[in-house]
């Protein structure tokens, strides 16, 4: 066994109440590449953020190179040969590339000398890893795939001798992966380790020598790439639970209500992250789109409902058009009988500051039923808001309280309370139960299939795929922005997991 | 002739008008290319006039008066830095409190060490700083055109006028020739590229905001020290607002800070100038038109209208790494 690199020891960190990592241990041989997977927000970004010095981790052990290290800033991991290109590039847009790279690593207080060294010693390194990029280009008028080549430009003009990638294929074309990997590979040849985070089982698979999975915070096992199996990885990425199977009859389709024809979605850098996605939900069924985070479902979920806009497409809602440019009005949207329950209700769902029943007519406000006149009717508001806590278990049941004082349970029934309540013809959720107690797992499940038997339509996304299993009438498995299979709910966990790491449909029935 | 000689005198008096403004501009450059908004300019060179003319009256020495402004506005320079980068409060809040504490304690200050009503005590010959007659300027006074561009634009100001416009390049070459320059733009776009690249985000802005201290020291020892010969209460009248208005104009760029200070200087100049005397064709304008008109002409620019001014990106936003 070749000596480790790096050793991390027993690291800790928590951002407030969320610990991002807990105790996780990692060793990587030196001139390797080592794969770390899992899902989003599983905590890799932070564990290699400690190791950069980005972070402080609350407690546990860095060795590099088998001596303890102490590392407080980015200058130390520097220092001891270490760089990294984060998810989100660090990088000054309006400076070029070559200002990019001197920053922080001036040979003196004046810039001239500087800039002469740095821009042969560019050269040197584009001639010897093909890294072609015009130093004298400014980042925000570059593609990102060469952003990104700035930020590994940056390591290596720091003499980088281990190198961190977090997530580095994410912005780049099949091509442009490809490039990259056979200069990771020449990188690995001269003896320099590499890390390597990613979601993407295929390129784990291709290039690493050991990969290490990560699930909420924790390190749960590290394989030799050649011992391990994409399904293996899959498994033990997503994880199981325990199986929480709500009772539920035959569901009767009707029409159907909300159709997705070719629909096309870029996100702000322009990557494609919804790529010709068609589907139809109908009355009376509950379609659930699986997937592992980040391959397009979110962007999905926002340009349905309005709020992002598409590239091309249409969606149209018992039988008609919604505004895809983004700028829909999501009024009109409700008025039409479309309800929408967000991923992310802390931001999206509601507002944190207001009181309970205070959200729970946010956005039909200016309903007759809540209005006198010109002004809100707060009786009204007050006994709608009661008959909503009673309904839907919500505790405590005080509707003057701040709403960031319940539980995300109790937040996440405040939001479906409101949605449902008001009788719409489809609604659409994301993420159901992230971040929900078990008890209001099995509530939340029981009010959607309710809404089904009453012949809604329901789409639901949702990374978990036990809830996908368990509530879906038909299941649609995205990933990498296109919809790569659709499976009844009667499909196997393995099937649909292997589905979500892009495998193939002739080797998943194998 | 009379023509010219009106035109020197306003253009002369546009100089010593714009020199507080420039300081105070470029003071202001400073700190919000290193990311932090400060609207506290007014209070800083309060307080920098104040201490100057105090100190300057009681050890009769411009250069202490001189040094003591600095030293007062650093001071409150670091207060700001305290509350925005140390603790990330609001930069907006933090520097009106300080424009508060300014204009209030300069007046207390004043009336119990001085009683004079908020004034400091006028200054003699040797506690300010005296014009700098350059060479032969009274020999070539009478040569026409060049005389009088000679012997009142270019000579007879004082040392502080000078400085004011060295600054000028200085703070270019700073900005875009030495590594502070580098660090501080970059600091000021996205203070997460500097701290990964290994430099420490609170100490470089806290470098630029002593900057900042040290040029509204020296524009309130000017306006206290040169312009008039001693401290009167609420003495900097709104120009370390208008000196933002010209950063926003000059889009955070030195020479262009240096014009549209010069713009500023000129409207101000030419208002006092044709105070009641009416104007060809427009008539009499009304001094406030004119002194309304920078701010004016900012919103204009902030309107779109010439051109776009992008501020440092990160201007304004504390640096937090952990939510
Ligand atoms: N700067 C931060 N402040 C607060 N919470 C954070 C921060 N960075 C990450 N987190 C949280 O820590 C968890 C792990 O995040 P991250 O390390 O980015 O995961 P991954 O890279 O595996 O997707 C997530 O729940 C995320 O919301
Ligand atoms: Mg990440």
């Amino acid at each position: 066994m070749a000596q480790a690199a790096i050793e991390l020891i027993g690291i800790n960190k928590s951002f407030g109440a969320v610990r991002a990592n807990r105790d996780i241990n990692l060793e990587v041989a030196r001139g390797t590449i080592h794969g770390i997977v899992g899902e989003n927000g599983a905590g890799k970004s932070t564990l290699m953020s400690i190791l950069y010095g980005f972070y402080q981790a609350d407690s546990g052990e860095i060795r590099v190179g088998g001596k303890p290290v102490s590392i407080h800033t980015s200058n130390d991991a520097i220092a001891l040969g270490i760089g990294m290109v984060h998810q989100h590039f660090m990088l000054v847009d309006n400076f070029t590339v070559l200002e990019n790279v001197i920053l922080g690593a001036e040979s003196d207080a004046l810039l001239k000398s500087s800039i002469t060294k740095a821009r042969s010693e560019l050269d040197r390194l584009e001639r010897e890893y093909g890294l072609e990029v015009d130093p004298d280009a400014v980042i925000e008028e570059l593609p990102v795939g060469l952003q990104q080549r700035v930020e590994i430009l940056k390591a290596l003009y720091r003499g980088a001798e281990i190198l961190i990638l977090d997530e580095p294929t994410g912005v780049l074309t099949p091509a442009e992966a490809d490039h990259l990997f056979r200069i990771l590979k020449q990188l690995k040849d001269q003896g320099k380790t590499i890390v390597l985070i990613t979601h993407k089982l295929r390129e784990i698979m291709a290039i690493t020598d050991t990969v290490s999975v990560m699930r909420q915070g924790t390190m749960v096992a590290t394989r030799t790439t050649k011992e391990t199996t994409v399904g293996e990885l899959a498994e033990l990425m997503v994880g199981r639970r325990v199986l929480l199977r709500v009772e539920k009859g035959q569901s009767e389709a009707g029409a159907v209500k909300l159709s997705v024809k070719n629909l096309t979605v870029k996100d702000q850098r322009g990557v494609t992250m919804v790529d010709n996605v068609s589907f139809d939900v109908r009355g009376g069924e509950i379609v659930g789109i699986a997937g592992v985070a980040g391959n397009g479902q979110s962007e999905l979920l926002e340009a349905i409902s309005g709020i992002r806009h598409a590239v091309s497409g249409e969606v149209m809602l018992d039988g008609k058009p919604i505004d895809l440019t983004g700028k829909a009005d999501p009024g009109e949207l409700r008025d039409r009988g479309l309800a929408h329950v967000p991923e992310d209700r802390h931001h999206v769902g509601l507002v944190l500051a207001f009181e309970e029943n205070e959200n729970s007519i946010l956005g039909y406000h200016d309903d007759e039923r809540y209005l006198k006149g010109p002004f809100l009717d707060v009786d009204a508001i007050m006994a709608d808001a009661k008959d909503k806590i009673e309904k839907y278990d919500i505790r405590p049941a005080n509707p003057r309280l701040k709403t960031a004082n319940f539980s995300g349970g109790n937040q996440q029934k405040i939001v479906l309370a409101r949605e449902m309540e008001q009788d719409p013809g489809v609604l659409i959720v994301g993420q159901p139960t992230r971040g929900v107690d078990v008890g209001a797992i099995e509530f939340i499940h029981k009010r959607l299939i309710a809404m089904r038997d009453q012949g809604k339509a329901v789409l639901v996304v949702s990374v978990e795929l036990d809830e996908i299993r368990s509530l879906s009438d038909r299941i649609l498995v995205m990933f990498a922005g296109r919809v790569v299979g659709e499976r009844g709910p009667d499909a196997t966990e393995g099937e649909l997991g292997l589905l979500m790491a892009g495998v193939e449909h002739q080797e998943a029935a194998e | 002739m009379d023509m010219f000689n009106a035109i020197v005198q306003v253009l002369d008096s546009t100089i010593r008008l714009s020199v507080p403004l420039l300081l105070a501009c470029l003071a202001g450059l400073y700190s919000e290319r290193a990311g932090i908004f400060d609207i506290g300019l007014e209070g800083k060179m309060l307080v920098g006039a104040f201490a100057g003319a105090s100190a300057a009256a009681v050890f009769h020495s411009a250069l202490i008066g001189l040094g003591t402004a600095i030293l007062i506005s650093v001071a409150f320079a670091l207060v700001h830095g305290f509350a925005s980068i140390t603790h990330r409060g609001n930069q907006i809040v933090s520097g009106v409190a300080i424009n508060f504490i300014a204009a209030g304690s300069t007046i207390i200050l004043g009336q119990a060490w001085f009683q004079q009503g908020g004034r400091t005590p006028a200054l003699q010959p040797g506690e300010r700083f005296e014009a700098i007659i350059w060479p032969g300027a009274e020999a070539i006074r009478d040569v026409p055109i060049i005389g009088p561009i000679y012997a009142e634009l270019i000579s007879g100001h004082s040392i502080l006028v000078y400085f004011a416009f060295a600054m000028v390049p200085f703070t270019w070459w700073v900005l875009f020739r030495t590594r502070f320059g580098l660090r501080m733009r970059a600091v000021g776009e996205n203070p997460a590229a500097v701290d990964t690249a290994g430099i420490s985000v609170a100490w470089l802005r806290y470098r630029a905001l002593i900057c900042t201290g040290i040029l509204t020291g020296v524009a309130g020892a000017y306006l206290s020290m040169v312009q008039n010969g001693g401290f009167v209460k609420d003495m900097t009248a709104g120009k370390g607002y208008i000196a933002l208005a010209a950063l926003i104009f000059a889009k955070w760029k030195p020479v262009n800070a240096m014009f549209a200070c010069l713009l500023f200087g000129f409207l101000d100049a030419a208002s006092i100038r044709l105070q009641g005397s009416p104007l060809p064709l427009v008539g009499k304008v009304p001094a406030q038109f004119m002194q309304a008109l920078p701010y004016v002409l900012t919103v204009i620019l902030l309107a779109g209208f010439i051109g776009k001014a992008i501020p440092p990106r990160a201007g304004g936003v504390p640096y937090v790494k952990e939510r």
